[in-house]
């Protein structure tokens, strides 16, 4: 056994830390948080130019061909910064998916342009009449001369705002059960019949519902077979479900603590006692999501492996943010961007936003039941 | 990176399981109560050469890792063994960490022919007498931090058992004048932590055993029992609280292991590690105990179902040091100190 990252990932890990000091700015995190769009083009080109929108990838599909081990380095460095890398999250997870199942000229259309960070892809799975059972979606896509018109709405399409595609799951067959009538889709978002509202949530990250209404697309954005979009789906979600949040878990932890020796609250045995606790669950974090990356890059079924990860990271940060404003008390209370605010608003916002972690990608009831199934053997779950 | 056990990790925890299947079966365990000790047991894990893998070659021994002990303590949890373990490997080790010449003669090759058993008091005596002091009350003798000076009592007619939630062979130690003084000042207090990091590790693993045993049989339980016509494991109230203990569960089994390891791989963690994961392990042992019991209703309350030997257990294995918020105090001040000496 050995708990170390290899000497690669501990070195890319380091060369993250360094882009980020010189690249990442207190004037970016705080345009992000203002606006509520995880996305920083003057960062997004950075690391575009970088050459690291695709580390992961195989060399010969424009990537660099770095190993799982080395990802992690990279975004456990990413994520304890909280660099905005959500948004070309989303759209190098799509022009993977691209690069691998579609025709020359989607390829030719959609990669070159997402290496280069010219282009944003946001997510449209979830609708507002579904969202955990995603089969469900009732978006429907008909079969019109050579393309499809598409009908519907999807809810939570984040950074539809600033994207040019949503990769959209739509209903092509009604009379198929639920998971054998979807095609995916890669929808051109600036075009007629295409709109986007704004939803603000309680984290203050800017969301939104889009309406699709007669929308064509040319059957040459079609990605997978037709009715073949749950397949297609599965590579996108298997990622999701293995993230861990930590950086959000140490942003707190740092912030509680420099709180408690700057005021003295160190002295309380149970404000102690939750930083001890804090940190002890990074550590089992950490460990949960390395074991996970390390399954999945061994072959082994990982999937209830991402979900362990998943589930206890977000569900200990929100239980960490509930208790660390009780402790702090009710200074606690003064909000981010306050002058007044404690910790640069850290602790405030973290009460926000770590509610929508145990939510979004995969909410942890989803998570349990995939781990009594999938894990503990138990029956599928009523 | 890799966090599984190699193939000879792998056959001492296969090993050691099938040791413990044979001699420590429930009804065993029960059976040895309420002091806690089965002789069988302990000679048979005497003579597989527990204490000589806890000590190097040159004090007789065959020097296994403190990863190696923990992966053995872990089958020791899994199978509640009412055996002095964790303790007679800690007091032999720190025994060899010590000036040798400060100990009496042939002491060593007493405790590991098994003629001598040697525990440690995990907490320091205040006013001359030890508390709760772990095997006391089957040992011969007990390693005692009083004040500066770490001393090895006789606990021949200086003992008081204590009957105990979990059933183990505590016992309340008064000092004597004529305890041997194995050594003093910072050495003695310095040399003292370490065995207590190295016991709450070892600690940790068993009970990372004790919760992984249990939320099995939890969990083969609620697939067997049928409630409302369905499967109990059918229902989200359970199967969902189950699923959250199997993150805790592997979570502490993963920190437990690590913690052991950084003994020799990243020394510099190793306190902040061990602490960690015993907290951790207390909680979780805690938690998975308190479900599985409860998932068998009735059955889990009856002392007939093995369920509730690891559920007192679980309650007393760590607590006998510290509980779960204290081992988190010093996650936090180990922290501190770290930072300041950095800064």
């Amino acid at each position: 056994m050995d708990f170390r990252l290899d000497e690669k990932a501990e070195l890319l890990r380091k060369e993250t830390s360094e882009f980020l000091d010189e690249v990442l700015t207190e004037e970016m995190l705080e345009g992000c948080h203002r606006s509520g769009t995880n996305h920083d083009p003057v960062f997004a080109k950075a690391l575009s130019e970088k050459g690291w929108l695709a580390l992961s990838w195989p060399v010969e599909l424009g990537g660099k061909g770095r190993d799982p081990l080395e990802m992690l380095g990279y975004s456990e460095e990413m994520q304890r910064r909280n660099a905005p890398t959500y948004a070309m999250g989303t759209t190098m997870t799509v022009a993977h998916i691209v690069a691998e199942l579609g025709t020359p000229e989607q390829k030719q259309e959609i990669v070159p342009r997402a290496l280069r960070g010219e282009i944003l892809i946001a997510l449209g799975f979830t609708e507002p009449e579904n969202g955990s059972d995603a089969a469900a979606a009732a978006t429907k896509a008909v079969r019109t001369g050579d393309g499809w018109t598409i009908n519907g709405s999807k809810m939570f399409t984040t950074n539809a705002h600033i994207a040019d595609y949503v990769f959209m799951l739509a209903r092509t067959n009604t009379e198929a059960p639920k998971h054998r009538g979807l095609t995916t889709f890669v929808v051109p978002l600036k075009q007629p019949g295409v709109e986007v509202q704004a939803v603000h949530t309680l984290s203050g990250e800017r969301t939104n519902i889009t309406y699709y209404k007669d929308v064509f697309v040319s059957d040459a954005y079609r990605i997978g077979e037709v009715d073949g979009g749950w397949q297609v789906m599965a590579a996108a979600f298997e990622s999701e479900h293995s993230a861990a949040f930590i950086g959000e878990q140490y942003r707190l932890v740092n912030a509680f603590a420099k709180w408690a020796h700057e005021t003295g609250g160190f002295d309380d045995g149970a404000v102690k006692s939750r930083i001890g606790k804090s940190e002890t669950e990074i550590e089992v974090s950490t460990l949960l999501q390395r074991r996970a990356v390390c399954a999945a890059a061994d072959g082994e079924d990982a999937h209830g492996l991402g979900s362990m990860s998943k589930l206890f990271s977000t569900e200990r940060l929100e239980q960490q943010a509930n208790q660390t404003i009780e402790l702090v008390g009710p200074d606690s209370l003064r909000a981010w961007g306050d002058p007044t605010t404690l910790q640069g608003g850290t602790i405030e916002h973290m009460v926000r936003n770590a509610k929508g972690t145990t939510i979004y990608a995969g909410t942890s009831e989803i998570q349990r039941n995939i781990i009594a199934q999938h894990v503990l053997g138990l029956p599928r779950p009523y | 990176m890799d966090v599984k056990p190699s193939s000879e990790q792998q056959q001492l925890i296969e090993a050691f399981a099938d040791l413990y299947d044979d001699l420590a079966t429930p009804h065993a365990v029960q059976a040895a109560e309420p002091l806690g000790h089965l002789p069988t047991l302990w000679r048979r894990l005497l003579d597989t050469g527990v204490l000589e893998m806890a000590v190097p070659e040159t004090h007789g021994g065959y020097g296994a890792s403190l990863l190696d002990l923990a992966l053995v303590a872990e089958q020791h949890g899994r199978h509640v063994a009412p055996a002095p373990l964790v303790e007679a490997q800690v007091a032999a080790r720190l025994l060899v960490r010590l000036d040798a010449t400060a100990t009496p003669t042939d002491l060593m090759a007493d405790i590991l022919a098994g003629n001598r058993l040697v525990t440690i008091a995990v907490r320091p005596a205040t006013d001359g007498v030890a508390g709760l002091v772990p095997a006391a009350a089957i040992a011969d003798d007990a390693i005692v931090l009083a004040g500066d000076s770490l001393l090895l009592v006789s606990l021949d007619g200086r003992r008081t058992k204590v009957d105990n939630l979990g059933s183990m062979p505590l016992a309340d130690v008064t000092i004597g004048d004529d305890a041997a003084v194995l050594a003093t000042g910072q050495d003695a207090i310095d040399a003292f932590s370490y065995a207590i990091d190295e016991w709450r590790v070892l600690t940790a693993a068993a009970l990372s055993g004790i919760a992984s045993k249990s939320l099995e049989i939890g969990v083969a339980y609620v697939k067997e029992r049928t409630a409302f016509g369905r499967k109990l494991g059918s229902f989200q109230g359970i199967a969902h609280r189950l699923a959250d203990r199997a993150c805790e569960v592997d979570g502490a089994e993963l920190l437990a292991r690590e913690a052991a390891w950084a003994f020799e791989a990243d020394p510099a963690r190793a306190p902040e590690l061990a602490a960690m994961a015993l907290g951790f392990a207390t909680e979780t042992a805690r938690d998975t105990t308190y479900f599985a019991l409860h998932f068998h209703g009735g059955y889990g309350f009856m002392l007939e179902y093995p369920i509730q030997l690891y559920f007192r257990r679980a309650r007393a294995w760590g607590a006998v040091l510290e509980s779960a918020a204290r081992s988190y105090q010093r996650v936090a001040e180990l922290r501190t100190t770290a930072e300041a000496g950095a800064a």
